[in-house]
């Protein structure tokens, strides 16, 4: 027979056998691929398979789409006053289903998922969600703690898993010592401004993104403010004391000698006394719309 | 062996002077480029970012390149009847199957290298360094031209026995179906029957698994991709060409050609 | 149908005969669904006797991209020269087809005239024993056809054996040893070329000029015009006769020449009768 002829019993027989070394390698090729994706939970990825056919083979380009959109969903919605951040989290979701180690899109969520509007969506718990599906994905980035700690503390006012939270942050390495110095600080403290001041400090500092900055910023000026306006109260209740009425102005304070002079609030605007006789941050200040708008829960 | 590297010698010869590969390529370096621009759009993220669209961009431009010349390797030989005076030496016709195939691996590789310089430039120019980690964008890099080889041979396969036309939709749809090989293998839907289901689930081992080449999370993110997946992919992208192959020659030397 | 070692053995037929059907079935470029052939005593599956042919291919066509010298170039390392034996046959062969100037040009800068010439060298390039043309003389202008005609002639000389293809008579009649004739994917015929269209003689043609008179009018009406002079036939026996009388009437003879039926006459009969034949098949078959 010549080889022509030959040729496709041969191929009958190559065939086959060429698939099964294929069919051997495969396996292989998925254990492997697993490992480099361990830490993948299923269930708390959302239908991967409809992400993937509108994606196809390119998620983790996708998913820096979605999580610019969330960006400038955020930035849009605050610059035109719009309270209604409801498409936050799907943003979110889909950016992290798509790459689970997109850092920045939980750090982001973390606070402006969790804080209450209009300043963020008001989803402490969705943001606990994320931030466990990043610390499953990541789980050396231990930035990712001190953020679950912190809407724990701020939004959830649970001081106890707050203090987990950071706990286990501080079981790594890399992680700054003050991680363990917080941890007790929640446990031992509960609510306290002092935590709160330290707290924000730390986020400020230690962020790249510039609305996370501004966030804690403004959150650090009216924990000053607070204090301010807790030592200035302590001096009213002095005034009120001696003169039998509460002061009418922090200039009749002053007159009095009570206080060396006009203490102002962090952007400068003297503080004022208001007609219920306490101390508070004067109209005129920017510090007293945001105020407004971060303390309307409280 | 030295017949097949004659003709695989002229189509590289042929294919990097036709200009529109050059376009091709001067087109990704744009998009590799415009990468860098985005990068700086989204925050904290352009290594990200810009590895992402660069490998998304060779990929992409290399599967057109694969994809369309890999069906003109055969049909714009048999058409334009090049192909006779060529079979009129001593050569066999697969062996000049194989040379076309080993011709055209060679032109991608070239392509692909030059589209990786130019990722690994914009990578030098927003990171300002690299180190070592970096060299994960090279396997992934690597991976995409693996993929390649296996898209020019099922092109070549194809544009065997149906029209040009055809081959490119045949080949651009195993393609397609092969990056969800494993969800074909367990669909989970009301809307097709069992026995359709058992169909798919057959057909997902035969079908070549192109979700094997995507790394480009573990590369965006500068994780480490360990060697034994490069070997494996490396085997299984011979094993399978080599399938795809045997099957174009023999369907190939029986052809009556026009 | 055989050819013979040495000879110039002609294919003829008209479009659609079958002739380059035939000619890719030897080259293996179609395969046969029954019976077999063989070249240089091999099977013609078996492509290690293509060392020794040369093929061109009707209406070739090459590579865009590449110039004349770098196909040529190409084509020849399949016959195992090295560098320098190949450069020289490559310039060799530009000269002998008439493309010396042009041989840095992409092909697909070229004429089909030029491509013609290109496939003719790439058939010769490595001087083979047996050169299969297919319509050598498509797309050549009379200087081009003139010198593929010298060429054939010359590689008869050296010894080769020639098959080529062609529906123009006049070039088979000229060259051909022997010719086949093909008309409806059947072979009709095998000889020489006269001996395909038989030697009996119709007669003879007289070419001559008249000047005016009474008598020249009578001649005038018997004969034909042709451009300035007349023609007239007559049969073997009155020959004499006729020149008698065109003497008596001032005519000036241009020439006399013997008519035989060329193999045109002879191809037009028999496609004459193939399409008789085609059309009553339809006829009946209805």
């Amino acid at each position: 027979m010549s080889a022509k002829k030959l040729a496709p019993w041969l191929l009958l027989l190559a065939v086959p056998a060429g698939f099964a070394g294929v069919w051997h390698l495969q396996g292989k090729l998925n254990a492997e691929h697993d490992a480099l994706r361990e830490e993948q939970d299923e269930v708390l990825v959302r239908s991967p398979e409809l992400m993937k056919l509108a994606t196809l083979e390119y998620g983790t380009l996708a998913a820096d789409i979605y999580w610019t959109r969330a960006v400038q969903y955020y930035g849009t919605k605050r610059l035109g006053q719009d309270t209604n951040l409801e498409s936050l989290w799907p943003l979110l979701d889909v950016a992290t289903t798509l790459d689970p180690n997109l850092l920045p899109a939980y750090r982001f969520g973390a606070t402006f998922l969790s804080q209450s509007e209009p300043r963020g969506a008001g989803r402490p718990d969705l943001a606990v969600k994320l931030l466990q599906r990043g610390l499953k994905a990541n789980p050396d980035h231990w930035r990712l703690y001190q953020d679950l700690g912190n809407v724990y503390y701020l939004e959830q006012k649970d001081f106890a898993k707050a203090g987990e939270a950071y706990r286990e942050g501080s079981k790594n390495p890399k992680a700054a010592p003050w991680m363990k110095i917080m941890a007790a600080r929640f446990m031992e403290k509960g609510d306290s401004r002092e935590t709160a001041v330290m707290l924000w400090s730390e986020v400020m500092e230690s962020s790249n993104d510039a609305a996370i900055k501004e966030n804690a910023r403004i959150n650090l000026e009216l924990l000053r403010a607070d204090d301010d306006i807790d030592h200035l109260n302590e001096i009213v209740a002095k005034f009120a004391a001696s003169a039998g009425r509460p002061p009418r102005s922090v200039r009749e304070m002053l007159q009095a000698g009570l206080i060396g002079g006009e203490p102002a609030d962090p952007d400068g605007y003297a503080y004022v006394i208001g007609s219920d006789g306490k101390a508070r941050i004067s109209e005129k200040s920017p510090l007293f719309k945001e105020k407004s708008v971060y303390r309307r829960a409280l | 062996m030295s017949r097949i590297l004659i003709v695989a010698r002229n189509t590289f010869r042929e294919a990097v002077r036709d200009r529109v590969l050059y376009n091709l390529v001067f087109f990704a370096l744009l998009m590799i480029a415009s990468a860098v621009v985005v990068g700086q759009i989204s925050m904290d993220i352009e290594t990200v970012v810009m590895v992402s669209l660069g490998l998304s961009a060779i990929s992409l431009i290399g599967l057109l390149i694969a994809v369309f010349t890999g069906v003109g390797l055969v049909s714009k030989e048999i058409d334009k009847r090049t192909l006779h005076a060529v079979l009129a030496k001593p050569l066999r016709r697969w062996e000049f199957l194989l040379g076309k195939f080993a011709g055209l691996v060679l032109t991608l590789t070239v392509n692909t290298a030059a589209m990786a310089a130019g990722l690994f430039l914009a990578m030098l120019f927003v990171k300002h360094s690299i180190v070592r980690g970096d060299a994960v964008v090279l396997v992934a890099v690597y991976f995409i031209l693996l993929k390649l080889a296996l898209v020019v041979a099922l092109a070549m396969l194809f544009s065997c026995f149906t029209s040009p036309l055809l081959a490119i939709l045949f080949t651009g749809g195993i393609y397609v179906a092969g990056l969800f090989v494993a969800q074909l293998r367990n669909l989970q839907s009301t809307q097709i029957t069992p026995q359709l289901q058992k169909l798919l689930s057959i057909l997902s081992f035969l079908l070549p698994n192109f979700e094997n080449y995507d790394v480009m999370g573990a590369a965006a993110h500068g994780r480490s991709i360990p060697a034994s997946l490069a070997l494996h992919n490396t085997l299984y992208t011979m094993l399978y060409c080599g399938i795809v192959l045997s099957v174009a020659a023999v369907i190939f030397s029986r052809k009556d050609l026009k | 149908m055989q050819v013979e070692d040495g000879e110039v053995f002609g294919f003829l037929g008209p479009n659609g005969a079958g002739k380059s059907t035939t000619i890719k079935l030897l080259m293996g470029i179609i395969f046969p669904t029954a019976g077999s052939a063989q070249i240089l005593g091999k099977p013609v599956s078996d492509v290690s006797m293509h060392r020794d042919i040369g093929y061109l291919p009707e209406q070739p066509y090459f590579y865009d991209y590449l110039t004349a010298a770098e196909v040529l170039d190409y084509f020849a390392r399949f016959h195992g020269f090295n560098a320098a034996e190949r450069s020289e046959r490559v310039q060799k062969m530009l000269k002998k087809v008439g493309l010396e100037t042009a041989g840095k040009i992409q092909l697909r800068k070229y004429s089909k005239g030029m491509l013609q010439r290109v496939g003719l060298a790439q058939a010769i390039l490595h001087d083979p024993k047996l050169v299969i043309l297919d319509e050598p003389m498509s797309g050549l202008d009379p200087v081009g056809r003139r010198e593929v005609r010298d060429i054939i002639l010359e590689l008869k000389n050296a010894g080769k054996t020639i098959l080529f293809s062609t529906h123009i008579l006049s070039d088979a009649e000229m060259l051909c040893d022997r010719v086949g004739v093909i008309a409806g994917g059947k072979l009709r015929g095998v000889g020489t070329p006269g001996s395909i269209v038989g030697v009996k003689s119709a007669g003879m043609e007289v070419v001559f000029e008249l000047a005016d008179g009474a008598a020249a009018q009578k001649i005038r009406e018997k004969a034909t015009k042709s451009g300035t002079n007349y023609r007239m036939s007559v049969a073997d026996a009155e020959l004499y006769a006729a020149l008698e009388e065109l003497k008596g009437a001032g005519a000036k003879i241009i020439s006399v020449t013997q008519i035989k039926p060329t193999l045109e006459e002879f191809f037009m009969e028999l496609v004459g009768k193939d399409r008789a034949q085609a059309a009553a098949v339809e006829v009946s078959g209805q």
